[in-house]
């Protein structure tokens, strides 16, 4: 009796979310929302600086990267050091079918649209592909692997080459044999990459697509996936031993992620008129997983905002010239130093009047 | 609560099951199965039936073998000799996860739970094989997740009042204290519907009181489910007041099979805890 009359009158609040994680959503999406109006505001009145309106969609970019890596070193645990491959695939995909549709579809926003589709599909295709080896591995050795891939995919790229002409595609690999009939146009070109690209990637394209990666990630992880995912996080032998199987999971955790990174990889791409492989080196994979690491492993706005701030940093710190990769260095440790002290977290929720009514309650 | 007497009697492999049970196919038995570790015969010969609403124990000393047993059973090891049959079927080449599926859930010598989920999604992640709905109803929350999700809470939240936890469905499940943990582990083993259930010292470190919670506990558990239950348990009096067959190992061998009284009685069983009369 004491049980059923329990149920009934706790069921309705205990299926919202747990409050608090229910309250950080809403944040996150807030903050996103409050933002984009601010700076789009700013953007059409014309008070935002030239430098500030370039970074606007690379912000987009690098947010939508940092939240769907976080997919998979916050939420399923493993670490991944190939994160730009994806974005690059999604880049090149992405990029050279917006190319090829430029006459058919001269509608940009809806071409930018399908580009997205795209990239994100071969980059989820790519995704899953890396996966069936990677995923059989643990902890550092999956790790190493991703590494070898992302490089795998930017050497890929830097011999590839794609052309258009009236008789349709043509690629070839480390040389340029595709002999395009006149009228024809190439579209990879190896090293040099994409050119010519008509920039069509917008401030408003990339919230939307930031919107659409956390509310992906976000319904995601409130569900049976995302429950899984954690449950093999926290521990392997006992997820199995409940019957969930765990490559899987990882694999939908994956390919998801892979997949988002491919649409923010083409919005980045076609905000610059030439784009080439190198661009999505290890060091971009590594500025990523900064990204998540310094907003908090599993914490979505913290990732946006980390993604955000160390996006303008170098530019705002382009002053100090020589000295502006060692300021960024010293940033950084000191950020991940302080966001790690208990004291100083303690200080801040002592001072935070909305933390303490919460533990009150 | 101290169950009635069960009377053991023999089905026609000869092992003993509890009488309530002969006239159902047993849900686990075992023959001959045997394992090597190392160049060492952890297991090796063991025949053990359990009826399909047996209370069984598996008692020894310290490195007899015994969470070998469990480890073979859900195949975390694959034996190198011998059968298991799972309600009559042969769990020959198949993995923890299928053996899950077709019906044994455990619990863990040192605790094993998703310690950052929250007590009510360590048992709703038991749950997820029941779980039919896709990534794009998760995504756009359709109303396949909506029903799924809502069922899943009422059954979990049911669970966890057996064990009067409802109160913690919240609470982070490594934040709980050290009983609670034990008995969620149960809980969580429970949701997948096994007809097995295989407890891996599930008084290790309880007090005397807490013991005596847990046992009603399982045999709580065991009356409304009806299901067969494995316990591995060095407190005697647990395992003396709610086993009804109990096999105990030395050295990976099978030493004495019976009755608890039959158990106690046992001079080889005296034997291997308190070494030979001089």
């Amino acid at each position: 009796m004491a049980i059923k009359k329990f149920i009934n009158l706790n069921l309705k609040q205990r299926l919202s979310l747990k409050r608090t994680e229910a309250k950080k959503i809403f944040m996150t999406y807030l903050f996103v929302i409050v933002s984009f109006a601010i700076l789009q505001g700013m953007s059409i009145t014309g008070t935002l600086s030239s430098t500030m309106e370039g970074m606007l969609i690379p912000i987009c970019a690098y947010s939508v990267m940092a939240v769907s890596l976080n997919l998979v070193v916050g939420i399923s645990g493993e670490l991944s050091l190939g994160h730009a491959g994806f974005m690059s695939v999604g880049a090149f995909t992405g990029t050279a079918t917006a190319i090829l549709l430029q006459n058919l579809i001269p509608l940009a926003p809806l071409r930018l649209a399908i580009a997205m589709m795209t990239g994100a599909f071969f980059a989820g295709v790519a995704g899953f592909l890396i996966g069936i080896p990677v995923l059989r591995l643990k902890g550092d050795y999956l790790a190493i692997v991703t590494l070898a891939f992302g490089e795998i995919i930017k050497s890929i790229f830097n011999n590839f080459y794609l052309g258009v002409d009236d008789y349709g595609l043509h690629a070839s690999m480390l040389t340029d044999t595709t002999n395009l009939a006149s009228g024809g146009r190439m579209i990879i070109q190896g090293p040099i990459g994409i050119s010519r690209i008509a920039k069509i990637s917008t401030f408003t394209a990339g919230f939307i697509l930031l919107m659409i990666a956390l509310i992906i990630v976000f319904n995601l992880v409130n569900s049976r996936f995302g429950r899984v995912f954690m449950a093999i996080r926290d521990d392997r032998i006992a997820a199995e031993s409940i019957g969930l199987n765990i490559t899987r999971f990882k694999m939908i955790a994956f390919v998801t992620s892979a997949a988002i990174a491919g649409a923010a990889g083409c919005l980045f791409a076609m905000n610059y008129s030439t784009i080439f492989a190198n661009k999505f080196d290890f060091n971009t994979s590594i500025l990523i997983l900064v990204f998540v690491v310094l907003g908090g492993q599993g914490n979505m706005l913290g990732s946006i905002i980390a993604a955000a701030a160390l996006t303008i940093l170098p530019e705002k710190l382009r002053e100090f010239a020589d000295y502006r990769m060692l300021l960024y260095a010293l940033i950084l440790i000191m950020t991940m130093l302080i966001s790690n002290n208990d004291g100083i977290k303690y200080f801040f929720q002592k001072i935070n009047p909305f933390r303490k009514k919460q533990e009150a309650e | 609560m101290k169950r009635n007497k069960t009377k053991l009697v023999p089905v026609p492999s000869k092992a003993m099951i509890p009488d309530r049970d002969v006239a159902r196919a047993p849900v686990l038995e075992c023959i001959n199965l045997g394992i090597t570790l190392g160049g060492i015969k952890a297991v090796e010969d063991f025949n053990f039936t359990v009826g399909r609403t047996e209370i069984a124990g598996l008692i020894g000393p310290n490195g007899a073998g015994k969470t070998t047993v469990f480890n073979l059973l859900t195949k975390v090891y694959q034996p190198t000799t011998g059968t298991v049959l799972l309600n009559g079927q042969d769990t020959h080449g198949m993995n923890t996860v299928q053996v899950n599926k077709a019906g044994i859930a455990r619990t863990f010598q040192n605790i094993r739970l998703f310690k950052n989920l929250s007590v009510i999604d360590n048992v709703k992640a038991a749950m997820n094989n029941e779980m039919k709905y896709n990534m794009l109803s998760a995504i756009l929350r359709l109303r396949d997740y909506r029903r799924e999700e809502l069922a899943a809470h009422h059954r979990a939240l049911k669970l966890l009042s057996i064990f009067d936890m409802q109160d913690m469905a919240d609470l982070r499940a490594g934040s709980l204290p050290y009983g609670a943990q034990r008995r969620l582990e149960i809980v969580r083993a429970l949701a997948t519907n096994p007809s097995l259930l295989l407890l891996d010292e599930p008084a290790a470190g309880m007090n005397p009181s807490e013991t005596a919670e847990l046992m009603d506990s399982i045999i709580k558990v065991h009356e409304m489910f009806q299901i067969a239950i494995v316990l591995i348990e060095h407190d005697m009096s647990l395992v003396m007041n709610i086993c009804e067959g109990i096999c105990v190992l030395n050295f990976g061998h099978i030493i004495a099979k019976g009755t608890p009284e039959d158990i106690q009685s046992n001079p080889a069983v005296i034997e291997a805890y308190l070494g030979r009369k001089k």
